[in-house]
């Protein structure tokens, strides 16, 4: 097991967190204002302690692909706040340029290839980048989250087995939050702990991990990159995790289908609280630092949704631009 | 320029082989393309040259395939990714066209997928209903994509090798029934062709035949037959279904007043339908008679010989179709 995460990276890791709960937090604000619009919009709130963990467990020289629910991930690559807020209310100054919107918030000098709004679609495509990888020998690692509910389409079965087969350096992470937009996992999934499908494919099982606890998801993500990036070939990681809000903002019947379970995450398992908890046990005079954190992220999400409703829609040049290579 | 008479499938191994040895990011992918040598031959030899590096053998994972050049190419590599025939590329739609198709759209630029999806096209003898589709024009339906469909050797070598250096994803079908046809190839290892530019294959003033791929040579044959009575058929290869070179189109037709669209695919929402209405939307007052189609009967293809030949296209259904409007 890859050692404990330091006391700098803790507080790191508390700063994303709060950042992205902020973030997550004032868009569904703003979506019931409408000022953030469209049908999709997927928040990460509860998963925060997953893509924190992760990506904390890599370099910027490695490379990041997720599905749809991908603003904390963003987030979690240190992307501009501005810049992804602006692309959640459709402007130019978002990061594609207010053309793919929430689901589809990603940056080429992140090496983050991007968040992708067909289920399993980015499975294949993330091997594909780490095949690039192998094939260049750059040594740099893939990540690939990838949710519950994918693991039941044909992409997620292709993509891990052609990943064994070439050995490709990819660290699969299943985030598992127990429901695929609404289908428990016990409805959907003969073998429920998914992490053992990594034995179907002859692959290296990462195993299960608790989702709300970031110094666990770092080590056990760290040690999955460093079998990885030694050319030992994919590892598959479970993360157990829980959604604090609807599938998507369409959702709205949620807190009321599971308010038992809900309520025991946010009291108990609150994955921001319990990294809190953990950097206050661990070290001295740290709480005047996150109080800090939690104030800046309220001002850097004030501040990007200013920076967005100021940025102008795209017209019809940007229609037209970029269908193809010119 | 120098050319040797090669049959198609030598032409298109050929111009892959030069490409590969030109550039080194350009690697095949696909099923039996290197142990196998390649299920059309096309790749034969490859392994040998190349190594496994560069020749990789798939699984049967059409999605995989598909999504996994996808990914190769956005981090750099260009890859040409085989469907051993494109009745199976219908498990890969989502990858060709929901992502190789949109992601440089869809980000606005960030990302390009230089790619080459082959494919082998049309019918075998009896092959039936599952193995003998014609499906470009689908292909052709969503803008992002580019869809190369030659009907000689010459134009295969020069238009594979414009696809492979492009920077866009490109589908490259290849009829089956073409690849034992032989003709003059250019010897020049910087033959290519460019992108979206029809040729005009025989020149007449009577009627212009509007074709691609296999319809060349049935359009050809009956230009030659309709001769002997004195009807002159212009003959228009398309070469490209998108770009669509409606330009080379509408000069023809200026000049004849007449037209018939050939195709071995289906007669619904067909390449036969666009080219029909683009000339009445556009053509309307140079229009003499109305525009005549050749396709596909409008059934799945079945086993028996003489109903199989039966609901397909050939010579004497084109002389028919230039009969009725002449």
């Amino acid at each position: 097991m890859a050692k404990k995460p330091t006391k700098e990276q803790m507080l790191e890791f508390y700063r994303q967190m709060v950042l992205i709960r902020e973030f997550e937090t004032v868009c569904d604000d703003l979506y019931s204002q409408k000022r953030i619009t469209g049908v999709y919009m997927h928040l990460y709130s509860g998963h925060e302690a997953s893509g924190v963990g992760a990506l904390g467990a890599i370099e910027p020289s490695d490379h990041v692909m997720t599905a749809y629910r991908d603003h904390g991930i963003a987030l979690a690559r240190d992307i501009d706040a501005n810049l992804l807020m602006a692309e959640m209310m459709g402007r130019v100054d978002g990061v594609g340029g207010g053309k793919g919107g929430s689901m589809h918030l990603a940056s080429i000098d992140h090496n983050f290839w991007g968040g992708y709004a067909i289920v399993g679609g980015h499975l294949p495509l993330s091997a594909g980048i780490a095949f690039a990888q192998q094939y260049n020998e750059t040594g740099a690692v893939t990540l690939s989250f990838i949710g519950d509910g994918a693991t039941n389409n044909g992409y997620f079965h292709e993509s891990l087995n052609m990943s064994a087969v070439w050995k490709l350096p990819i660290v699969w992470i299943i985030e598992n939050n127990f429901v695929g937009m609404g289908t428990r996992i016990e409805d959907s999934s003969g073998q429920p702990e998914l992490h053992k499908r990594a034995i179907a494919y002859g692959m290296k099982d990462g195993g299960r991990v608790d989702g709300q606890n970031v110094v666990e998801v770092y080590q056990s993500v760290k040690s999955a990159v460093d079998y990885a990036r030694e050319g030992n070939g994919p590892v598959l990681i479970e993360v157990l995790t829980y959604r604090y809000k609807g599938h998507g903002v369409s959702d709205r019947s949620y807190d009321q289908r599971f308010a038992d379970e809900l309520k025991e995450y946010q009291e108990n398992r609150d994955p921001i609280t319990l990294a809190r908890r953990y950097i206050t046990e661990n070290y001295k005079n740290v709480e005047s630092q996150l109080d800090t954190f939690d104030e800046e992220a309220q001002k850097t999400v004030a501040e990007a949704v200013e920076f967005a409703e100021n940025s102008p829609e795209p017209g019809y040049d940007e229609l037209i631009r970029n269908v193809y290579v010119e | 320029m120098a050319s040797k008479n090669l049959p198609m499938r030598e032409a298109l191994r050929q111009a892959l082989m030069e490409e590969m040895r030109r550039d080194e990011r350009v690697f095949v992918m696909g099923q039996e393309v290197g142990q196998w040598q390649g299920t059309h031959r096309v790749t034969a030899g490859f392994l040998d040259e190349f190594g496994k590096k560069r020749v990789k053998d798939t699984p049967i994972s059409e999605m995989a395939i598909g999504g996994l050049a996808v990914g190769a190419a956005m981090a750099g590599l260009r890859p040409v990714a085989e469907f051993m025939t494109i009745n199976f590329a219908f498990l890969a739609l989502d990858a060709i066209v929901n992502h190789a198709a949109k992601i440089h759209y869809m980000f606005d630029g960030m990302f390009k997928v230089p790619l080459v999806f082959r494919a082998a096209s049309g019918w075998g003898n009896q092959a039936t209903a599952t193995h003998s589709h014609t499906p470009e024009p689908i292909f052709a339906h969503f803008p992002g994509l580019y869809v190369a469909c030659p009907a000689t050797p010459a134009d295969a070598k020069g238009m594979l090798k414009t696809a492979i250096r492009d920077e866009n994803p490109i589908l490259f079908t290849e009829s089956i029934a073409l690849y034992p046809k032989p003709g003059p190839v250019p010897e020049d290892d910087d033959f290519t062709l460019p992108i979206g530019k029809a040729e005009v294959k025989r020149e007449g003033k009577h009627v212009t035949l509007i074709t691609y791929a296999r319809g060349l040579e049935w359009s050809l044959a009956a230009a030659k037959e309709l001769a002997k009575d004195g009807v002159e058929c212009e003959v228009v290869d398309m070469r490209w279904l998108r770009p669509l070179d409606m330009d080379t189109v509408y000069e023809s037709f200026k000049k004849t007043n007449r037209a018939v669209v050939v195709e071995e695919s289906l007669p619904m929402y067909s390449f036969g339908s666009e080219i029909a209405a683009r000339l009445q939307e556009d053509m309307f007052d140079y229009m003499d008679a109305p525009i005549q189609r050749v396709t596909s009967m409008d059934v799945p293809l079945p086993y028996a010989r003489k109903i199989e030949l039966m609901a397909l296209p050939d010579k004497d259904k084109v002389v028919e179709a230039v009969k009725r409007i002449v």
